[in-house]
């Protein structure tokens, strides 16, 4: 509010200004995170584009052809190497990008899925504010997040790879397994706070020894 | 608890899902030469059915896509799973053609025994102490 008295303040500046939406619980994942058993950590600033279109429609074909591929069903995630599309819904999908890839840090991906889309039925949007990402990482990560969601998380059942929408701590998040040990979780910037809590939470018996 | 045969996501959680009432109540072609009763029983009124009950539900925290179901509200058997705009299937047939899930019966059937004979015993079974450990969690939350 009172920034606006100052027209000094440049476009830099105003980027270096963001603050994510766990930035105040960074030194809690930092002491709350046990090494080489579960580690949480918040990745800010992700590119994230809501896309709404039909896969099968020549406006979803000449979508595809930018992002590297849409994808078909119920968690598969397609793309090239670091632009990923997660399945969302029949025709909703959730392009996840680097901070670089925004047009506030010179980024194209988002002008070229609107020229992509062009006229056809459907929408690209910038959600690049909508979500934050969390990390869980390490062989505890699956038993942390088991404590709070509904979702068979075995190996054999989700494998790495796979994106599903979901609650997790009675949160509605998006739930990407990136690696056999590796988690992505995307809640929505007004549960961070809570839902970066409740992993904290539940790490905290993982720093203790474990009883036998 | 219901696990509910997402057509498009597969099994989830009944915390996933969000109720729609009942299914196939078509809005009045003409709704201008209704008469108020007419409007009230098309907008309020709704059957009460024992036994087999085709009901919308949204998968909201998954796909985002309705879907029809026609489910037992005594036994809360899932019997079918169906899309929006498609004829409600046969009350004896389990599982029409056009939904495709083939895997919704052993998710029903066990759901279907479970939960009413749980929750029945829980709120018979269990003496007052445990109720009233409860109630205070509750408000807090």
């Amino acid at each position: 509010m009172a920034e606006t008295a100052a027209p000094a303040t440049s476009y830099e500046k105003n980027l270096s200004l963001r603050v994510s939406p766990a930035a105040q619980l960074r030194a809690d994942f930092e002491t709350g995170s046990v090494r080489g058993v579960v580690e949480l950590s918040e990745i800010a600033f992700l590119t994230m584009v809501g896309l709404r279109v039909n896969r099968s429609s020549d406006a979803g074909q000449r979508v595809a052809s930018v992002t590297g591929g849409l994808p078909a069903t119920c968690g598969s995630v397609s793309g090239t190497r670091d632009t990923s599309v997660l399945w969302l819904g029949p025709e909703e999908f959730l392009v996840v990008a680097p901070r670089e890839a925004h047009e506030s840090l010179g980024g194209e991906l988002i002008q070229a899925l609107r020229g992509a889309l062009g006229d056809g039925a459907g929408q690209v949007v910038d959600l690049s504010a909508n979500r934050t990402t969390f990390e869980l990482t390490g062989p505890r990560a699956r038993a942390v997040l088991e404590k709070g969601c509904s979702l068979d998380l075995h190996p054999r059942s989700l494998l790495a790879g796979t994106a599903l929408s979901t609650e997790i701590g009675n949160i509605p998040v998006v739930l990407w397994k990136t690696g056999e040990e590796t988690f992505r979780l995307f809640p929505r910037a007004s549960f961070a706070d809570f839902l970066g809590r409740w992993l904290l939470d539940a790490m905290r018996e993982y720093a203790s020894p474990e009883v036998p | 608890m219901l696990l509910i045969s997402c057509p498009n996501c597969g099994s989830r959680d009944e915390t996933e899902f969000h109720y729609g009432g009942q299914a196939h109540v078509p809005y009045p072609e003409n709704p201008n030469e209704l008469n108020d009763r007419q409007w009230a029983e098309f907008l309020f009124y709704r059957d009460n059915t024992k036994g087999a009950f085709a009901e919308r539900w949204l998968h909201s925290t998954g796909c985002r896509q309705w879907f029809n179901m026609l489910r037992d509200t005594v036994t809360y058997e899932i019997q079918a799973v169906y899309p929006m705009g498609s004829p409600r299937p046969e009350a004896a047939g389990k599982v029409t053609a056009e939904t495709g899930t083939a895997s919704l019966a052993p998710d029903s059937t066990t759901t279907g025994t479970a939960a009413p004979s749980t929750t029945g015993t829980s709120i018979s079974g269990t003496s007052n102490t445990p109720a009233s450990t409860t109630a205070p969690e509750g408000a807090t939350k």
